[in-house]
């Protein structure tokens, strides 16, 4: 499998600040991964998503070193534009993010701006609203809808751009858990039926960890840890790093330390109670 | 410290945001308050600060209406932290941050500077001292803002979302700045979907749900009631869900979930 996105020995600094954000940088992400981004507030991980989907360094100057690559072109010699269709960024905030009178005219906004023709573009508003399931909200003024159904129509329109790479920067920070898990839900749709490919950044992981493939810390700017979810979580050094390790989590790493369950691939409190059956006391 | 009496509001768009809400907060109690989007959450602490006043109803803060108090009164009294700290800051620097509302109340230069240095210590932000607050991340931002109030010591505290983008280690550092706060007495108000982070601090926790408060108790006993949690689209703690469906399962080695937090913590320790 191809990589969608490369990342060599990326080092990058800001012009003011005392520190480098990133420092010598590498990630290969292959092409229909769900990776997960985590590491301490003010690692560099906002930077790091910024230098992949461009902002970096075509909107914030700084030292730059090292290169990154996005579907093989290089994100420092592209233009915004280029990079738009290639990258498809989900903010925090989803009011960041939808300013239009309706639903589908916020949907749309990023294809009028690349001149897409009018048939293409209303074809596309369809599928990104019928993935998604908010056809019912195509008409409605998006500042009326609720929470969870605004992130959804500014997912659309990160969609309805075709990116084979999207990044979320903490979907689920702003949600209540029901409409959490249900984003949580959508990801793993998406990557299954578009073979989309997610880099999430993201601190609340008991929902995540069960749609990745891999956990990437950072810490310092540096990358100090990859692997499997598993393989981080149940580590020694996770949450040395700040890495939010669900306590459930927590619990069933002891419970495997003392031997009193065997079960190795990360369980949910339901899970865990019921592998207490067989275990010695 | 904080009453609301009957408080009905109602947004431009005509949808009721809280609905005869009635609440009584003594001072010195650390109160959490929890429930799904567009329950009310944030209206309700909008209405302790006067950025809303009830329009049926009466909100009392230490005693006095807010509708016969000015924002500026009450917000020596109560601080509040908001969700989204981009709205709350604006200086050039981040020192000049913390020092422009201690000035405001007319503190004196070298209690400013003294208070200062304090907050930014606490909040592991002194690197950033010089620096312009638009450099921070949005974590560190949320801790400036919280530095921020805390600097002029209201005897109010309300923290809107407190745990978002915050690493383990910060939320740990803040459920320990808020058993501080209440173990100084102050009253503390928390409005979080990170049930996790709430649990064990065991506040008093108010479930609200379309704009009404539907349950009001310790998180000993809310925190069980599954049925209450799911109606309100609220988490149930791991640890409370795990204990739960263990039922009589003996195999366990504690009583309870809070127990079995001491267990884990202790365990990653040795």
């Amino acid at each position: 499998m191809s990589n969608i996105l490369e990342i060599e020995d990326l080092s990058f600094r800001y012009p003011d600040s005392p520190r480098m954000a990133v420092v010598d940088f590498d990630l290969a992400v292959p092409e229909g991964e769900v990776v997960v981004l985590a590491g301490p507030s003010g690692c560099g991980k906002s930077t790091l998503l910024r230098a992949v989907n461009g902002l970096i360094p075509h909107m914030y100057s700084g030292e730059y070193k090292g290169s990154v690559r996005v579907g093989g072109t290089n994100v420092r010699e592209s233009n915004m534009r280029e990079l738009a269709q290639k990258v498809g960024f989900l903010f925090q905030n989803p009011e960041n993010q939808i300013f239009m009178f309706t639903v589908e005219r916020d949907i749309a906004f990023g294809l009028e701006n690349l001149g897409v023709p009018r048939q293409e573009m209303r074809t596309r508003v369809d599928e990104s609203m019928r993935l998604l399931d908010i056809g019912e909200l195509a008409l409605r003024a998006p500042h009326e809808l609720s929470d969870g159904q605004k992130q959804r129509v500014a997912l659309a329109g990160v969609l309805a751009m075709r990116p084979r790479l999207v990044i979320l920067d903490e979907p689920t920070s702003l949600l209540d858990p029901k409409t959490a898990a249900e984003l949580v839900g959508l990801v793993a749709r998406l990557r299954k039926e578009l073979g989309t490919t997610f880099v999430v950044v993201e601190h609340r992981l008991d929902l995540l960890v069960k749609v990745a493939d891999r956990m990437v810390v950072m810490n310092e700017g540096r990358k100090v840890l990859e692997g499997t979810p598993e393989e981080v979580l149940f580590g020694e050094d996770a949450e040395s790093y700040g890495v939010s390790v669900p306590s459930v989590t927590r619990l069933q790493k002891m419970l495997l330390r003392d031997g009193l369950v065997q079960n190795r691939g990360l369980m949910t409190p339901a899970e865990l109670a019921g592998a207490m059956d067989g275990g010695p006391v | 410290m904080i009453e609301f009496r009957e408080v009905t509001f109602v947004h431009q768009n005509g949808v009721k945001a809280l609905e005869n809400v009635s609440l009584k907060i003594e001072p010195g109690e650390t109160v959490a308050i929890v429930g799904e989007n567009g329950a009310g959450k944030t209206t309700l602490v909008k209405h302790v600060t006067g950025l809303l006043k009830p329009a049926l109803g009466t909100v009392l803060v230490d005693g006095e209406d807010t509708t016969r108090t000015s924002t500026a009164q009450l917000s020596r009294k109560v601080g509040v932290a908001f969700q989204n700290p981009d709205h709350q800051l604006f200086s050039e620097s981040v020192e000049e941050e913390m020092a422009f509302g201690l000035r405001n109340f007319g503190f004196l230069p070298e209690l400013v500077e003294q208070r200062v240095t304090w907050g930014l210590e606490l909040f592991g932000l002194s690197e950033y001292r010089k620096s312009s607050p638009l450099v921070l991340s949005g974590g560190e931002k949320k801790r400036l803002t919280l530095a921020c109030i805390l600097a002029w010591d209201p005897r109010v505290v309300i923290l809107d979302e407190p745990t978002v983008g915050q690493d383990s280690i910060q939320k740990e550092k803040l459920a320990g700045t808020i058993r501080m706060l209440s173990a100084s007495g102050k009253t503390v108000v928390v409005v979080s979907h990170d049930i996790e982070f709430l649990w064990p601090i065991q506040p008093r926790v108010v479930v609200m749900k379309a704009g009404k408060v539907v349950g009001d108790g310790p998180a000993s006993r809310l925190m069980q009631d599954r049925g209450l949690l799911d109606s309100a689209r609220v988490a149930q703690p791991q640890l409370v869900e795990f204990y739960d469906r263990l039922g009589s399962r003996p195999a366990a080695p504690f009583a309870d979930p809070l127990e079995a937090r001491r267990w884990i913590e202790e365990g990653h320790r040795s």
